[in-house]
């Protein structure tokens, strides 16, 4: 059966604290970190970029998984800030981690669910034995004009899965999608920061997406809410996905452990696939996880997966998710601005 | 426009983003960059393409506090020399770690990261960087 044969994330090693970013635009309250769910970000450093992240994490991916990466027929890097408008980050990543040439590649985009639409296609093309091993990866250093409310959660960080049939460490039963043209999010060619609708961004466009990704997902299964152990929506800030469990009748402890954003912020395309990562790291085998990505635009893509025994032997190779979350250290407003090239000055 | 230096890097890709060197069979020295031809052993080398491990320790480190214009966003920041396990040196900068943290003999792994941008408009050159060692939970020595 499809699975996940390998997976390793990345986060960079700089936060801002949220309560830092509202003091810079006159909130001296100290409860924006509490409203939204997010208590601080990560911040990529002044040489970090998609293309980075990506490579960190299907380093991670590979060493745990064991297998050759020139075994690797198709990589697909899903991000909505590919450090090139044209010219592809999968590129870069296939001759980093030492590819073969003999492969096929592309880069991704589809706001926040890019990388989990890299899944499926991988999954696709292992099903139909067109190759023997894919890389999906899910990776952003997200962008918020600053002031903005995006600004309190856009943070970075990637996601890398390997796609396979031989030993995988968890199964992916099914998959399904719901898609609609709903503009909630975007940017548009050229522009620095992305816009959105505010509060549009929520019912019409998370919710109704989300919640009718999950319920194609019980339907086609067969399955409901007491069948799964873990469940992970995407995090664009820690009320939505709290929001969406109670919706759905999930017991707030099927869904805390997933709840990464809280310490890293919104990693956009990196986010329910950490989420997802998270999970995998403590999850003992036969348990069943539901996750269901979200894209503005508007989509949702939704997974149901069991961990396998095979996952036990392959912890303690590389840094978990919580190693990554540890490592941290502080940056104030000026030195996240300076890297985040927000100074205009220094080009 | 066309830009200079693009096959430049290129020509350096695989040594810049594998550390992909080249050690000589006969008397088992390991080189980086690749030579063309092992200074020892002369005719008698046999050279073969090698990818290090990318781990190693820092021999010895400077803190640049007045850095070129493309690197005044990262200021102040390490460059070291790191020998690697397999016993060749390099010069790297130290990234993930604060400059005065950084000892002569510090554990470092080789990382993935932007070197530099040819301007807003042209290409972006990757390669290694080292950075500590990290903890893995879970991991067995």
């Amino acid at each position: 059966m499809v699975g996940i044969v390998g997976y390793g994330v990345y986060v960079p090693r700089y936060r801002i604290k949220t309560t830092d970013i509202a003091e810079v635009w006159g909130d001296t309250s100290g409860r924006i970190g509490k409203g939204l769910g997010v208590f601080e970000k990560s911040v990529p450093g002044p040489d970090e970029d998609v293309a980075t992240i990506s490579v960190e994490a299907a380093r991670n991916a590979i060493k745990r998984s064991q297998i050759d990466p020139k075994d690797i027929g198709a990589l697909y890097v899903g991000s909505e800030s590919h450090p090139y408008a044209v010219k592809p980050t999968g590129t870069i990543v296939a001759e980093a981690i030492g590819c073969t040439h003999d492969m096929t590649c592309a880069d991704f985009e589809f706001a926040c669910k890019a990388g989990t639409a890299a899944m499926q296609v991988t999954m696709g093309l292992v099903l139909s034995k067109m190759i023997k091993i894919g890389l999906a990866i899910g990776s952003d250093t997200a962008q918020g004009r600053p002031g903005d409310a995006l600004e309190y959660s856009a943070a970075a960080g990637g996601a890398a899965f390997l796609i396979g049939m031989k030993n995988p460490l968890a199964t992916i039963e099914e998959t399904v999608s719901f898609t609609t043209d709903t503009p909630d999010f975007w940017r548009r060619e050229g522009e620095d920061f992305p816009s959105h609708g505010a509060r549009f961004t929520g019912e019409p466009a998370y919710f109704r997406h989300v919640g009718e990704g999950a319920k194609s997902l019980f339907k086609k299964t067969k399955t409901t809410v007491d069948d799964y152990d873990y469940f992970i929506f995407h995090m664009p800030n820690g009320k939505f996905p709290i929001a969406m469990g109670k919706q759905l009748g999930v017991p707030a402890e099927k869904l805390e452990d997933s709840l990464v954003v809280r310490q890293i912020g919104n990693t956009y395309s990196g986010s329910a696939m950490i989420g997802l990562a998270r999970i995998l790291d403590i999850a003992k085998p036969g348990s069943k996880i539901f996750m269901v990505a979200y894209g503005s635009g508007a989509g949702s893509d939704a997974f149901s997966i069991t961990v396998e025994d095979a996952i036990e032997e392959r912890r303690g190779q590389v840094p978990t998710v919580d190693d990554y979350i540890e490592r941290k250290t502080y940056v104030d407003y000026a030195t996240y601005a300076k890297f985040r090239r927000k100074i205009k000055a220094l080009g | 426009m066309a830009e200079q230096g693009v096959a430049q890097v290129w020509r350096r890709i695989r040594a810049m983003y594998r550390i992909e060197g080249n050690k000589c069979e006969t008397c088992g020295t390991h080189f980086f960059p690749p030579r063309p031809v092992c200074p020892e052993c002369r005719r008698k080398g046999k050279l073969e393409n090698y990818t290090f491990k990318g781990l190693g320790s820092i021999y010895t480190f400077s803190i640049v506090r007045q850095a070129p214009d493309d690197f005044k966003r990262q200021m102040p920041y390490v460059v070291a020399q790191v020998e690697l396990d397999e016993g060749t040196r390099l010069t790297t900068q130290i990234v993930n770690v604060d400059p005065e943290d950084v000892e002569i003999g510090m554990r470092v792994r080789a990382c993935f990261r932007k070197i530099k941008e040819f301007g807003h408009s042209g290409i972006i050159v990757y390669g290694y960087k080292f950075e500590p060692v990290m903890k893995v939970t879970g991991h067995k020595q």
